[in-house]
């Protein structure tokens, strides 16, 4: 388990700085798409769960 | 003889370049079609019966869409010799490196859950039982990954490619009026207006053609087939051969549907084979086996993007043409998608084929994410030198898109307020 912690923060050493340059405003709207999308995706799965509710 | 004697040498060519494409064709076939997979057959199929011809158009429009996405991973492996999810975590640093982890895992996974239930529901139409099903594919598929050779696999894969055209001499048989087809398919019109349900069509049917694992297979499929930039014309024609191939493939299936079961209903695509035996025994035997080979084809790729892009990340050893021994994570990693992914089919009263299209549905919504890392990894001249997106490959990405986020938006007020498409 330690080794396995120890590979994710060589991993998140390894790419701690991004190669490609993003303005402030280009990393918000990339996390505000990804908020979106996930919140898009809750919904699906809402009405997933009320198809399999109503049967 | 002077006619033949200036044969002689375009044939040659000719022959030549057929050669040489054959050294290369591979992963933009292999990709396009394992992207017919058993949930793109179940939602191919269900589109036939629900609109009948009228939605041939829109496929026709995705064999572009296809295309241009995966395109650019050809670029970007040739170019950068990084599989998909390295290439994210060194240009964008490891918070965006896992974000896209996590959603290509979890889609990964889902969609090959939908693989094994159309498996082994293809193979319960011929009275095989699921469990059987599930053991004999992971059993299957271990040979297949195990010989040690990218090249081995990859021709294996072709053969099944070949298979999943059995579906187009199952559309002659059932002799559709090609009046309609032409006339109700490639005319532009939305059958039954807006609604919520035309919505979750046009989303699952884009979700069954482009998909995030195929950026991250494609792209680790032309590093590990060792492909340079010399072969990315080649690369180019692969993926276009095989953009076709997949929507020619998946009209054919409209068309079976369309003609013999319009308006009817359909949850799966076994339950379609099965109606469709009912009519004609031997276009139902095709939908059967196509689906069987379908889910077979998808859950091989889709376990093989995942284990790619883990190996990438975690730095194993992540080739096809590597022993077990020598790359036990990789292996394991793949078998462990796979038994997981075979064990929720065997799970009684599970709603499988619901879960088959909202997979679907689920990860065409995520595609936009990974689409726009894509496009800003195309843009990083300092990598990509001439090889960078034009300004108008940048406008048809940018166009797919916002296409997909608005459709994903019209969908979601469609599930938030069900009378407002009505």
């Amino acid at each position: 388990m330690r080794s396995l912690f120890a590979k994710f923060a060589a991993i998140n050493s390894r790419y701690r700085e991004p190669r490609i340059e993003m303005s402030g405003a280009v990393r918000l709207s990339l996390l505000l798409l990804r908020v979106y999308l996930l919140v898009l995706v809750a919904l699906m799965i809402y009405k997933f769960v009320l198809i399999v509710r109503l049967g | 003889m002077n006619f033949f004697a200036r044969l002689y040498y375009p044939l040659r060519k000719a022959w030549k370049a057929v050669g040489l494409y054959l050294v290369i064709a591979g992963p933009g076939i292999v990709v396009m079609v394992a992207d017919n997979d058993a949930g793109g057959i179940t939602t191919y199929a269900a589109t036939g019966a629900k609109y009948g011809y009228h939605l041939i158009w829109f496929l026709l429009i995705l064999i572009p869409v296809a295309y241009y996405v995966q395109e650019m991973t050809v670029r970007l492996g040739a170019v950068t010799k990084r599989g998909h999810a390295e290439a994210i975590f060194d240009g964008f640093g490891a918070f965006w490196g896992w974000f896209s982890l996590l959603d290509l895992m979890i889609v990964d996974w889902l969609t090959l859950v939908t693989e094994f239930v159309g498996m082994t529901a293809a193979l319960a139409i011929f009275g095989v039982p699921p469990w059987i099903t599930v053991v004999a594919v992971i059993v299957l598929m271990a040979v297949i990954v195990l010989n040690g050779r990218y090249w081995t696999f990859e021709k294996l894969a072709l053969l099944f490619c070949a298979l999943n055209l059995v579906y187009i001499p199952g559309a002659f048989i059932v002799h559709p009026a090609v009046r309609d087809v032409l006339h109700q398919g490639l005319i532009p019109n939305f059958a039954g207006g807006f609604n919520g349900q035309l919505f979750f069509f046009l989303m699952a049917n884009i979700g069954t053609t482009i998909a995030p694992w195929m950026l991250f297979f494609q792209q680790s499929a032309v590093v590990d087939k060792g492909m340079l930039e010399k072969d990315i014309p080649w690369g180019r024609f692969d993926t276009l051969l095989g953009s076709i191939i997949t929507v020619v493939v998946a009209v054919f299936i409209v068309i079976v549907t369309g003609t013999v079961l319009p308006g009817i209903d359909i949850d799966s695509a076994a339950q379609a084979a099965q109606e469709l035996m009912k009519t004609d025994r031997y276009v139902g035997t095709f939908l059967a086996i196509g689906l069987f080979d379908a889910g077979l084809l998808g859950a091989i790729c889709i376990s093989l993007a995942s284990s790619w892009a883990f190996g990438e990340i975690f730095g194993w050893a992540h080739s096809l043409n590597t022993k077990i021994r020598q790359a036990p994570w990789f292996y394991a990693t793949y078998f462990l998608m796979l038994i997981t992914a075979g064990l929720v089919v065997l799970i009684p009263q599970a709603p499988l084929v619901l879960i088959t299209l909202f997979v679907q549905v689920i990860a065409v919504t995520l595609l936009p994410a990974a689409l726009v890392f894509l496009i800003l990894l195309l843009n990083d001249r300092a990598t990509m030198g001439e090889r960078c997106n034009t300004p108008g490959q940048n406008f048809i990405g940018g166009f797919i898109v916002v296409s997909i986020i608005i459709l994903s938006t019209l969908y979601g007020f469609s599930v938030l307020f069900p009378n407002l498409f009505q």
